[in-house]
């Protein structure tokens, strides 16, 4: 075990961990603030609304994350009115294309995770609800939202540790995440079981963390799904 | 609707529940002579199926109306049009003189055509369910308070103090923070009646509110029913339970294949009845 390249390399994985997190909390904000909207629209009776954010998640939740992040980092700038164009400065920067595309793919996985607990809402609540002439506004606010994605909790606490995970693919465009860490302290010391076992422990560590928070959240908002405590 | 009303949620039995002013945008009758509840000619179909052929009902202020007859004669389905959860076809509706304005949906069922109208008619014709249908994430006290807050723009702390004292009214009071998965059957149906009562509601529906119950339970709850008719709350009842029917309410309407096939006082038409259907029924039932 070359335990001085571990050492050497502590700096380099602490800025990973932090650019790791960095990249994980951007993806997950707007992956969030944008499923919560599609997947109302995902979950309506309505096809003319239903049917295109289904397109949208087929196609990201059918295509690798790691070809999307390349078709957007590398194949838009193939075109000259993608260079020309004023989001040039963004879309030419490796974090944001790796925000872009994380973003995305954790969207498209999060409004299925939504849509499904929204549609899986006891009909009876809802018909409750209207019963004692709550508005369609109140209905979503006050008892729809609350309760599914309370619901969404054990599924969408999977998803961002999926993503913690998948986030390691923008070291391959450049970023020094804690793979792209990894990656550098190899590459000087020519230690790839040194460099990636430390990445490894890092990310396990992370996970341990989010799992912990999720564990918090869900005793937070879902004791109503707990058998009786007696 | 004002603390006030809590008072007589809570008054010796007997004090009739005094008539609310109907709201604006009413026919303009005078309040006295008209019925609280006026239902008229409701017509229902699912597909081809006429499940309701033209049934009228009207509730006065204190009346228990007790609607029975067999699985599939259209009893649940007319108490849902009343609040308009089940869309007719035809029909009309009105709360103390005021007609819910209704028109044409696509598929040819009647919808509100005031959405603001229709959930003024709801926060004061609330209904309990068969299956309780309380909110699974909130306690019982939040379910309590929740339409009260939101619908009627009661204060937090006058919906809480209202809601603990209906809890305590229907002998819950000591699971008011308990979720409902963690109540019984009948705590929760209970837990469910402190919800529409909370409302302080001119007529309160109930679709077979001890249907989902077992035997053990169904008393309690009938029990918490039995008190709401004797101070005079003026209620709709879809149930099986004869005995309820016989005792508590002043008018049985029995239902068949979506017709009224007879109604009236219950000592009368439960002990001779007319019909051969209804003799049938009550032969079946034997409470």
């Amino acid at each position: 075990m070359n335990w001085d390249a571990i050492q050497s390399g502590l700096p380099g994985y602490l800025d990973g961990a932090w650019l790791t997190l960095q990249l994980l909390g951007a993806s997950l904000s707007i992956g969030l603030i944008a499923a919560l909207p599609l997947a109302l629209l995902r979950a309506s009776a309505n096809p003319w609304a239903r049917q295109p954010v289904w397109a949208f998640t087929y196609v990201i939740r059918g295509t690798p994350m790691l070809v999307q992040l390349f078709l957007i980092y590398y194949g838009l700038a193939q075109f000259s009115a993608v260079r020309e164009s004023a989001l040039w400065p963004w879309l030419s920067e490796a974090w944001f294309c790796a925000v872009l595309a994380f973003g995305l793919n954790t969207c498209a996985y999060t409004v299925e995770i939504f849509a499904g607990c929204i549609t899986a809402t006891p009909r009876g609540e809802i018909e409750a609800a209207r019963a004692l002439g709550l508005s369609r506004a109140q209905l979503h606010r006050r008892i729809l939202l609350p309760s599914a994605l309370r619901r969404a909790l054990p599924a969408y606490s999977n998803e961002v540790i999926m993503m913690l995970h998948g986030t390691s693919l923008a070291s391959i465009v450049t970023l020094l995440d804690l793979t792209g860490a990894a990656r550098e302290v190899n590459s000087r010391f020519y230690a790839p079981f040194e460099a990636f076992l430390t990445a490894a422990v890092f990310y396990l560590a992370l996970t341990f963390l989010l799992v912990g928070l999720f564990h918090l959240a869900e005793r937070r908002f879902l004791t109503h799904l707990r058998p009786r405590m007696t | 609707m004002n603390m006030n009303d809590i008072a007589t949620l809570t008054e010796a039995p007997g004090t009739p529940t005094p008539a609310l002013p109907p709201q604006g945008g009413g026919s303009g009758t005078a309040t006295s002579a008209v019925a609280k509840l006026a239902v008229t000619d409701i017509h229902k179909r699912f597909g081809a199926a006429e499940v309701l052929k033209g049934i009228s009902l009207t509730a006065n202020a204190g009346d228990v109306i007790s609607l029975i007859g067999s699985s599939g004669s259209g009893k649940s389905t007319f108490l849902r049009c009343i609040n308009l959860l089940e869309q007719p076809n035809a029909g009309t509706i009105a709360l103390n003189g005021e007609t819910l304005t209704l028109t044409r949906d696509r598929d040819g069922s009647l919808k509100a055509a005031d959405a603001k109208q229709l959930q003024r008619l709801r926060a004061r014709v609330t209904m309990v369910f068969q299956h309780f249908n309380l909110w699974a994430h909130m306690t019982a006290l939040e379910n309590v308070i929740e339409a009260p807050v939101q619908v009627l723009g009661l204060s937090k702390d006058a919906a809480i103090a209202r809601g603990e004292a209906l809890l305590a009214r229907v002998g819950v009071a000591h699971r008011k923070d308990h979720y409902p998965a963690h109540l019984s059957g009948g705590e929760q149906q209970r837990v469910a009646i402190a919800r529409a009562l909370a409302m302080d509601p001119e007529v309160m529906l109930f679709d077979e509110p001890t249907s989902a119950l077992d035997p053990e339970l169904v008393g309690e709850v009938l029990k918490v029913m039995r008190d709401l008719a004797r101070e005079g709350r003026t209620m709709i009842v879809v149930t099986h339970e004869m005995g309820f029917a016989r005792e508590v309410s002043n008018h049985v309407v029995f239902l068949h294949k979506g017709l009224i096939e007879e109604e009236g006082d219950p000592r009368e038409v439960l002990a001779r009845p007319r019909s051969e259907r209804l003799r049938q029924f009550l032969a079946g039932s034997l409470k």
